[in-house]
């Protein structure tokens, strides 16, 4: 009986750890530091953000100023809210101490600069695919912003998710860290289209439907799904809903928000559509070469109201 | 005319005006959808000058601009407080809690309709303003309608 004691004992600090090991944030590795923490090109860094739809998130609720970065946005999920935190250039309540490693970290591995994981409701699962550079000219844009005083209140989460050390399981499971590969068989407006929407648009994010752990279905990537914070649907995007758009009429989806039968999108497509509209032409034709050859899937049936 | 005539009165008086308000309130929501889908199915034209598919015209520009200006007109009236539910509705129930907001946006769209109708008076002016426009649909149905496919 002692032995067996002994034996449950040492499975369990051997479980732990596994656990332990498992569950370790890991941050990306950027051979030499102090030129990666020289200053980015804030132009670049603009463009960066509105690809990213940062403001989508973090701008502070109920103003009209998207440039404001307060956070305080409440996103319901099936694990409880989660709220949006204040990114501002504050040296104390946003993120105005970050290095550019720390936003690279951040944004590519969800590790924050004191080694916690972050919650993949902030799309790094996205994000890690990004170049690292971008993160270095986001940061400079970001310092030029105005600092917002006040911290967002903390995520309402209920056991055992409001652990962090689990997510590192979470992303052991889910979480890729690989690099968008350019296809050298296709164009350069395709590739970039690629780059914009499968890493910093986060297209996928809500175009697919969630696994009862909230990773993305693979299989139905892009085929549209229940919305994560809200009761309403994401449509299915891949050519088996919108085979016959033309890219004229993707593009002017991308950048003014009108479907082609002449509707105007809203929920949060509508802050999608005003962070495109930032961003040049190009970029819009990009992405709309790049959505228009994803593969067709059918997506989870939508239940009869 | 006893008690019991005026009670069964009263109470055919009240399952019809109840019926009547229920009535009302489907008709309500149809008739918002309908106005807002009459302004969507014609921005399908313009649209498509904007794209350059096809060519510029300016006369159904200007009829299109008065539809929205008309049926936005209509739609500001057609949230009364008892049309939050009944019939098949994308309007979240947030329209009625930021009731002046989502006044606010209706007006002013109605009055960029109208002043549009006098800045767009070529092609050029067109592509200008006709986009600026449709910035408002997208500043209510971000905050006011339910996603849906």
């Amino acid at each position: 009986m002692r032995k067996f004691a002994l034996l449950v004992v040492v499975l369990a600090i051997a479980g732990f750890g596994v656990f332990w090991f498992i569950s370790a944030p890991q941050r990306v590795v950027i051979a030499n530091d102090a030129a990666f923490n020289a200053p980015g090109d804030v132009a670049r860094g603009k463009d960066i953000f509105f690809a990213g739809g940062c403001a989508s998130c973090h701008a502070t609720p109920n103003q009209a100023d998207r440039l404001r970065l307060g956070g305080g946005l409440e996103m319901k999920s099936p694990f409880g809210s989660f709220y949006a935190p204040n990114i501002s250039p504050h040296p104390r309540d946003g993120i105005g101490n970050w290095t550019n490693a720390d936003l690279a970290n951040a944004m590519m591995r969800g590790v924050s600069p004191d080694g916690a994981h972050y919650y993949p409701a902030f799309p790094y699962t996205s994000y890690a695919g990004m170049q690292a550079d971008d993160a270095r000219h986001l940061m400079a844009y970001v310092r030029t912003l105005q600092p917002v005083e006040g911290r967002a209140r903390d995520h309402g989460l209920g056991f055992p998710f409001n652990i962090r050390r689990t997510l590192g399981v979470w992303k052991w499971m889910f979480f890729d860290t690989a690099q968008v590969k350019t296809d050298p068989a296709r164009s350069a407006s395709w590739n970039r289209g690629q780059y914009l929407t499968e890493t910093l648009g986060h297209c996928a994010e809500c175009h697919s439907p969630r696994n009862a752990l909230g990773a993305l279905v693979d299989s139905q990537r892009y085929a549209g799904g229940p919305e994560a914070h809200g009761d309403g649907w994401v449509p299915n995007i891949t050519p088996r809903s919108l085979k016959d758009w033309t890219r004229g009429e993707w593009v002017q989806l991308l950048q003014m928000g009108l479907t082609a039968e002449g509707d105007s999108v809203g929920g949060s497509m509508g802050s999608v559509v005003k962070n495109i509209a930032e961003l040049p032409k190009a970029d819009a034709e990009a992405m709309a070469d790049y959505l228009m050859t994803l593969p067709a899937r059918q997506g989870p049936p939508r239940p009869k109201k | 005319m006893g008690f019991g005539t005026k009670a069964a009165g009263a109470l055919a008086l009240a399952l019809v005006i109840g019926a009547g308000a229920a009535l009302a309130q489907g008709d309500v929501i149809s008739q918002r959808k309908a106005a807002m889908k009459a302004i969507g199915d014609g921005n399908r034209a313009p649209a498509a000058m904007l794209r350059g598919e096809a060519p510029f015209d300016l006369s159904a520009v200007q009829a299109q601009l008065k539809v929205i200006e008309s049926n936005a007109t209509s739609a500001l009236k057609l949230f009364p407080d008892n049309s939050k539910t009944g019939g098949d509705t994308a309007a979240l129930p947030k329209i009625w809690e930021t009731k002046a907001d989502f006044d606010a946006k209706m007006t002013s769209f109605v009055a960029a309709a109208k002043s549009a109708q006098a800045k767009i008076t070529d092609e050029a002016s067109f592509k200008q303003e006709f986009p600026a426009l449709l910035k408002n649909c997208g500043g209510c149905h971000t905050d006011y309608r339910a996603r849906r496919s």
